[in-house]
């Protein structure tokens, strides 16, 4: 008897342990962040062979919802406000007024309580739902109603001293900055905010903060900063913090004249890092149609659906800014394309195009980048040539002057560069044209003061081509080798600044 | 011996008729009074058999539209640059034969031809040159450079060439090659005929 009574414990836990491998594979993660006019919520999340789910029960009263398990429906009926919605025990589906939503996952009894997939909310609740469900599966946040919640991103550019810093707000948001002893503070109208900022600062800046207050961003600065300021610029739907921090500025006793803190810092627009902004020129636009083939797809309407998802894929995957020359189908002149490439200081310009041929058969993508007469003339490589100009401050700067229309020309080796490797990851995807690579006198490069290529995708003038050219699958291809065109040429831009 | 005496008459007759249209041909061909006409189609559509020719280079597309193909064709000898100029690229625009692939569009038709005194060409073609165009880098390539090469292959004065539109400098044909410049002759787009 007392044999049997020493067994009980060990019998016991024998038995949990069965019981929760019996469970699957389930552990928990880091929880969602769910954001709403009521403020900030944790929602715990469970992994049941490798999907999140959430219990219905710990959101039920934050959404308003009930659910029960229907036998006869053959799933889970949820319901809010009297609107119905059936989710599937054993497919990843929901049915939302009689229309099938797909889900990640099935809804999953986990012990006694029903789990629905974190999707079920953005993709199936939302459909029924009075306010905004929007889920950002990459910051864990699920935002619920109308509410203001900007991406903020920030990096450093160059630790220094005098430290560089940019901090990037999407959508554009208003703002204020102040600053108090030892930080920088900016405060945004928001209702919430979206961080991806470096967990250390660097130089002159000790740690971003982000959330001190709901909507403000904090740059914590070391104890031998000295003036710092940020400027906020406002481009294409994106507000721009550039962060400048000088180091502390010698005592009278230690130093004789001392400058004014202005002249400290750095000019706001010469350093950058390498590749922080890309230009991709959607070729073509408004009444300017580009070639037309046969089954009357037009260039201007491919070149801009492969810009946008190019766009979205850098921004996404490598965090670099990229601006269209045209997010729309309107006319854009050529010199409006280069200017917006060399007012945003980018990195690398990028024109889309579609290519016709007096030959049906021509196939094939092709990458150009500027000739340039290295023999002078009109058309040679241009002198540089500064004037002197006064800044803010009373003192004066000297300012690089370039042609117009000879800008291209101090680039021409970086872009013959990047079109090599342009050429090489194009021809892993698809297929390239007989000429792949060429040097011609292009009209919408010449002004481009940084390096640029033109790629032609595909022919439109061959009808196969142009069959391939509206398809998805060709036209992630060409964004996809963009994509690790841009991060190849980062570093080689890298290791060519030796960073 | 009266019909005789009739034959003889009409046969002076048109003796006559014959040697004053012969003396008013030769007039009119010193005077150069005549009717009004275009000087280029007039000089063209004089009797092949009084007109004197040479062998010019022009540009087509090649068979697989990669390239530029040369090819000797008969062109009128003119006296001067300019009209020898005019001559050549009259030709030029003219649809090539088979396999030879056409590179300038239908209904381009040439304006004007002039030379300035630092040996630069302008060629003044009509506006279907570029809205008639195709459009793409690459035919737009072949179009300029046949023109181009087409002047600087057969008048070895002339080291450039610009393209104007209607009397007008332009950008581009179809918004890719720089026009905006005179170009030199590119050998690069050529092929082996």
């Amino acid at each position: 008897m007392r044999g049997a009574a020493s067994l009980f414990p060990a019998i016991l836990v024998l038995l949990l342990t069965a019981l929760s491998q019996a469970q699957g594979t389930q552990s928990t993660t880091a929880p969602f962040s769910l954001i709403s006019r009521e403020g900030r919520r944790i929602i715990p999340t469970t992994v049941a062979n490798g999907r999140e789910l959430v219990a219905l029960d710990d959101v039920a009263s934050i959404f308003q919802i009930s659910s029960r398990e229907d036998t006869l429906a053959g799933g889970l009926t949820v319901t809010y406000r009297g609107r119905t919605i059936v989710v599937s025990t054993n497919q990843p589906l929901a049915s939302v007024n009689g229309r099938a939503v797909s889900l990640s996952t099935p809804a999953t009894r986990i012990g006694t309580r029903w789990s629905v997939p974190i999707d079920f909310f953005s993709g199936a609740l939302s459909l029924v739902y009075d306010g905004r469900i929007e889920l950002r599966r990459a910051s864990r946040l699920l935002i619920v109603g109308d509410l203001r919640v900007p991406r903020v991103m920030a990096r450093i550019d160059s630790a220094g001293p005098p430290t560089r810093a940019t901090i990037e707000i999407t959508p554009a948001t208003r703002n204020s900055v102040v600053m108090e002893p030892g930080r920088l503070v900016i405060r945004l109208e928001a209702d919430a905010l979206e961080a991806t900022i470096p967990r250390d600062g660097a130089g002159l800046i000790e740690q971003f903060r982000i959330g001190e207050q709901p909507t403000t961003v904090t740059i914590a600065l070391a104890d031998r900063a000295g003036p710092a300021r940020a400027v906020p610029v406002e481009i294409d739907g994106i507000t721009r913090f550039q962060i400048d921090v000088a180091p502390q500025l010698p005592t009278a006793e230690t130093a004789a004249p001392t400058p004014a803190p202005v002249e400290a810092l750095p000019p706001p627009v010469e350093v950058r890092s390498v590749l922080g902004t890309i230009v991709i020129d959607p070729g073509h636009g408004g009444e300017d149609i580009g070639v037309r083939s046969g089954n009357g797809s037009e260039e201007k309407a491919l070149t801009l659906a492969v810009a946008q998802r190019v766009k979205a894929l850098i921004e996404s995957r490598l965090g670099i800014r990229v601006i269209l020359t045209r997010d729309e189908d309107r006319g854009v002149g050529l010199d409006q394309r280069a200017a917006t490439a060399n007012n945003s200081k980018a990195g690398l310009f990028l024109s889309l195009h579609l290519n016709a041929s007096p030959v049906a058969t021509s196939a094939g993508a092709v990458v150009v980048h500027s000739r340039i007469d290295r023999g002078g003339g009109d058309r040679g490589i241009p002198e540089d040539d500064a004037v002197v100009l006064p800044v803010f401050g009373g003192t004066t700067r000297a300012v690089d002057l370039i042609r117009w229309d000879l800008a291209q020309a101090r680039h021409a080796d970086t872009s013959a560069a990047f079109a090599e490797i342009l050429e090489e990851h194009l021809r892993t995807r698809v297929k390239m044209g007989a000429r792949p690579r060429r040097e011609l006198p292009l009209r919408v490069l010449t002004s481009v003061n940084m390096p640029a290529v033109l790629v032609e995708m595909a022919y439109l003038s061959n009808s196969d081509q142009a069959r391939l050219a509206q398809s998805e699958a060709y036209q992630v291809n060409v964004a996809q080798s963009i994509l690790d065109a841009v991060l190849q040429f980062r570093t080689y831009l890298e290791a060519r600044e030796g960073r | 011996m009266t019909k005789r005496r009739a034959a003889l008459m009409v046969a002076a007759v048109l003796v006559l008729v014959l040697a004053a249209w012969a003396v008013n041909r030769v007039l009119t061909r010193l005077t150069g009074v005549g009717p009004e006409a275009d000087p280029i189609i007039a000089e063209r559509s004089a009797p092949p058999t009084a007109i004197r020719h040479i062998s010019a280079t022009l540009f087509s597309g090649s068979k697989d539209g990669e390239t530029l193909v040369p090819h000797q064709q008969e062109v009128v000898l003119a006296e001067g640059i300019v009209p020898q100029g005019r001559e050549i690229l009259l030709a030029q625009l003219e649809r090539p034969t088979p396999p030879l692939v056409a590179v300038i569009p239908e209904g381009t038709t040439l304006r004007a031809f002039y030379v300035t005194d630092r040996g630069d060409a302008f060629v003044d073609l009509s506006t279907e040159v570029s809205s008639r165009h195709p459009g793409g880098s690459s035919a737009e390539l072949l179009t300029v450079y046949a023109v181009v090469n087409a002047v600087t292959a057969n008048l070895p004065t002339i080291r450039r060439v610009q393209i104007l539109i209607d009397g007008r400098e332009a950008d581009t044909l179809a918004g890719h090659i720089d026009l905006r410049s005179p170009l030199e002759g590119d050998g690069s787009v050529v092929s082996k005929p």
